[in-house]
């Protein structure tokens, strides 16, 4: 059935969709649309199907995308980017742009994004719906806080929101994890900056203790700052790590042959991994040894410059470094909990020590004050990220273990990382899903919009039968 | 949904009395599952599995009685399962008889009930829930078959050759099913202590019902297509397909 609008129906629209972390696909049936109205009609349409959801480029590790039987409307067409208003930053860009596109568009004029995660390679919609954060969260808080107006489609029609129109709907889409609607458009506020270069002081610190002060301590002076654990250090060297602490560079810093390239976007060129790494190639001693190595190559030095490319998105330089792990794929848990239970952190490195279970990636910050969105991740005190691959025989009840720990003392797991969670722990880390609820049921009374995940926890009860 | 580490949301089980279906269900929930439903030949025996998982914190139904010889009834078995369960992440086909080979080859209504439930039955059964999956998109079945099926010995040939039928056909399933989002791992104990086997004499690699269900929930954290219990007996049988016939026939087992 085709309507004015290009719904993006294909001959062979069913396709099986995973997570970054390439574990449990589920097969769906994949739409393209190409506007606002498409999406609707959809959305209209969708009463009998097995529940729809939006997906932006996949970034997601678990299944928050997906939806099995069902349909998912990929926003990739819906990639306008409006002006730049000069004055106030603020840019009406379409759902599918992704964070990649943005930067670019906006660094030739001096706008940089104004929360970014780990990865420009995801997209606004993505962005809104897992309410993303970055490494100036201590300061800047997370993506939505810097997000006037959303329009979101919906099973009851098209609504406005913004923090001051519709703030209840408009903060349950923020880490909603697209349960609220699918985001067509939304007005961003972008960053004035001078340069695409970034001042950075880079310290080596031998032991926790150490590193988490210093994060505590840089905090203060600068607007971003991370730290790259080294998860096989053990003893008195127990999460010895690298800070990075940054701030943008000013024009008048950026000298040398660098003032040649003052606003000059990241490279787009990418390196892919070949698909054919064996799985033996991650193990205990391969990740040992590359962490020794990381660790000293990186000596402390204060106030270097760098590309912010490098200084955000080391990972973007490998298309697609998720496939290293091999058919098994790998998950990633990400928890927060608050200033008085930073010893979560150490005792994680040594659980998962005790588990001979490998992290070939590990990140450590601080979060300041969180969003008001009731399943919004961030909280202020500390969050652990860590990429481990699937294989260890003691992992999964180690990762059981550490749910019931991180819920018990009020933390909580990221669910765009998430694909693992139980429901009943999921309830005592989000308490406030109620209010979440409330405002699906407003709406979405018929559950239309499910996914994986939400199934998974227990979000929308299913109605597929 | 079956989580980075196959550990399933939902199981729905056929055969549910069966020992090693029961040590599987055990770990399962000790990871995580919460909803099972039982299905089986024996109300009785299935509420006691029942409130043993519940007890491991499982929401565990028995569901539905049913009898495996009734081939036609298999459909509307997996239908009014489906129907009841919703949306199911795992479904475990334990259903199956020993056949005491000597005292029945040469009944012939024996060999039908053999044929009957150690493949007819799971075999109309897994068809029909493969049609399920297909319509979730999603969706895993564990099927229990033996290393008598993967070549059969004139000793055991009424069970295995009918366990052999089900074998090729859910590995054969799995293959048809690529692509969908569902899939079959086809499972191949050796000799197992069990009530099925009480009284017979054990042979060399025997095994337990939880050593099985140990090496069936590493499978489904593998993406396993067949799995082998105790593992050495791949090696064994790979051996014993490459002996010539009249060599095969001639061994003492």
């Amino acid at each position: 059935m085709r309507t004015k609008h290009d719904r993006g129906d294909k001959a062979s629209d069913q396709r099986l969709l995973f997570g970054w972390g390439r574990t449990s696909p589920t097969l769906a049936r994949v739409l393209e649309p190409d506007s606002a109205g498409a999406v609707d009609a959809w959305l209209h349409d969708a009463g009998s199907a097995q529940g729809l959801i939006a997906r932006g480029l996949g970034r997601s590790y678990g299944d928050a995308a997906q939806c099995a039987g069902g349909l998912v409307l990929e926003t990739s067409r819906l990639d306008a980017i409006g002006p730049i208003d000069a004055t106030s930053g603020e840019v009406e860009v379409g759902a599918g742009v992704s964070l990649d596109r943005l930067l670019r568009t906006g660094l030739r004029e001096g706008w940089f994004i104004p929360v970014s995660p780990g990865t420009r390679q995801v997209t606004v919609g993505g962005a809104i719906a897992a309410d993303v954060h970055g490494k100036n969260h201590h300061r800047d808080g997370s993506f939505c806080r810097h997000v006037s107006a959303i329009t979101l489609s919906t099973p009851t029609g098209v609504h406005e929101a913004g923090p001051e129109a519709d703030p209840e709907l408009f903060w349950a889409s923020a880490g909603g994890m697209g349960l609220t609607g699918v985001v067509t458009r939304a007005r961003v506020t972008m960053r004035r900056v001078e340069s695409a270069w970034m001042r950075v002081d880079t310290e080596r610190h031998g032991d926790i203790d150490s590193l988490m002060s210093a994060l505590e301590r840089v905090d203060t002076e600068h607007r971003y700052s991370v730290a790259w654990v080294d998860c096989s250090a053990r003893g008195r060297r127990l999460g010895r790590g690298i800070l990075d602490a940054g701030d943008h560079a000013p024009a008048d810093e950026v000298t040398g042959r660098r003032a040649a390239r003052l606003l000059e976007p990241p490279p787009e060129r990418t390196l892919s991994v070949p698909p054919l790494v064996p799985r033996f190639a991650i193990n205990p001693l391969s990740v040992a040894a590359f962490n020794e190595a990381w660790f000293r190559k990186s000596p402390s030095r204060p106030g270097q410059l760098r590309h912010l490319s490098g200084f955000f998105h080391p990972l973007d330089a490998l298309a697609n470094w998720n496939v290293v792990f091999g058919s098994r794929g790998f998950v990633q848990y990400q928890f927060a909990v608050d200033h008085a239970h930073r010893d979560l952190v150490p005792r994680t490195l040594e659980l998962l020590q005790r588990a001979k279970s490998p992290v070939t990636l590990a990140v450590l910050k601080r979060f300041g004050p969180g969003d008001p969105g009731p399943l919004s991740f961030p909280m202020p005190g500390w969050t652990l990220a860590l990429d481990l691959p699937v294989g260890p025989p003691a992992l999964p009840e180690t990762l059981r273990g550490l749910d019931e720990t991180v819920a018990s003392v009020g933390g909580r797991v990221y669910l765009a990382k998430d694909a693992r969670l139980g429901r009943d722990v999921f309830r005592t880390m989000y308490p406030r899903l109620a209010e979440f609820e409330a405002v699906r049921r407003r709406v979405d009374p018929e559950g239309v919009l499910a996914s994986d995940l939400a199934r998974r926890l227990g979000i929308c009860e299913d109605s597929s039968r | 949904m079956n989580d980075p580490f196959g550990t399933p949301g939902s199981v729905v089980v056929f055969g549910g009395t069966s020992d090693i279906a029961r040590a599987l269900l055990r770990r399962l929930v000790a990871r995580g599952t919460k909803k099972v439903w039982l299905s089986g030949r024996d109300r009785g025996r299935l509420d006691e599995v029942a409130a043993e998982l519940r007890t491991g914190g499982a929401d565990a139904l028995s569901a539905l009685e049913f009898d495996a010889t009734d081939v036609q009834g298999a459909v509307a078995i997996v239908d009014s399962t489906f129907a009841e369960a919703g949306r199911v992440d795992l479904v475990v086909m334990a259903v199956g008889l020993l056949v005491d080979n000597e005292r029945d080859e040469r009944d012939p209504a024996k060999v039908a009930e053999s044929v009957a439930v150690n493949f007819a039955w799971p075999a109309t059964a897994l068809a029909r829930v493969a049609e399920h999956f297909r319509d979730q998109g999603s969706g895993r079945a564990v099927v229990l078959s033996t290393v008598a099926a993967v070549r059969v010995r004139r000793a055991n040939y009424v069970y295995g050759s009918a366990k052999a039928g089900l074998d090729e056909y859910a590995r054969n399933l799995h293959q048809a099913l690529m692509g969908t989002g569902a899939g079959i791992m086809v499972v191949r104990p050796g000799f197992v202590h069990s009530k099925m086997t009480v009284g017979r004499p054990a042979p060399p690699l025997s095994t337990t019902p939880d050593a099985v269900a140990a090496d069936v929930v590493r499978g489904l954290e593998h993406n396993a297509e067949v799995v082998w219990s105790p593992a050495k007996l791949r090696a064994v049988f790979t051996g014993l397909q490459l002996l010539p016939e009249p060599i095969w026939r001639r061994l003492p087992m």
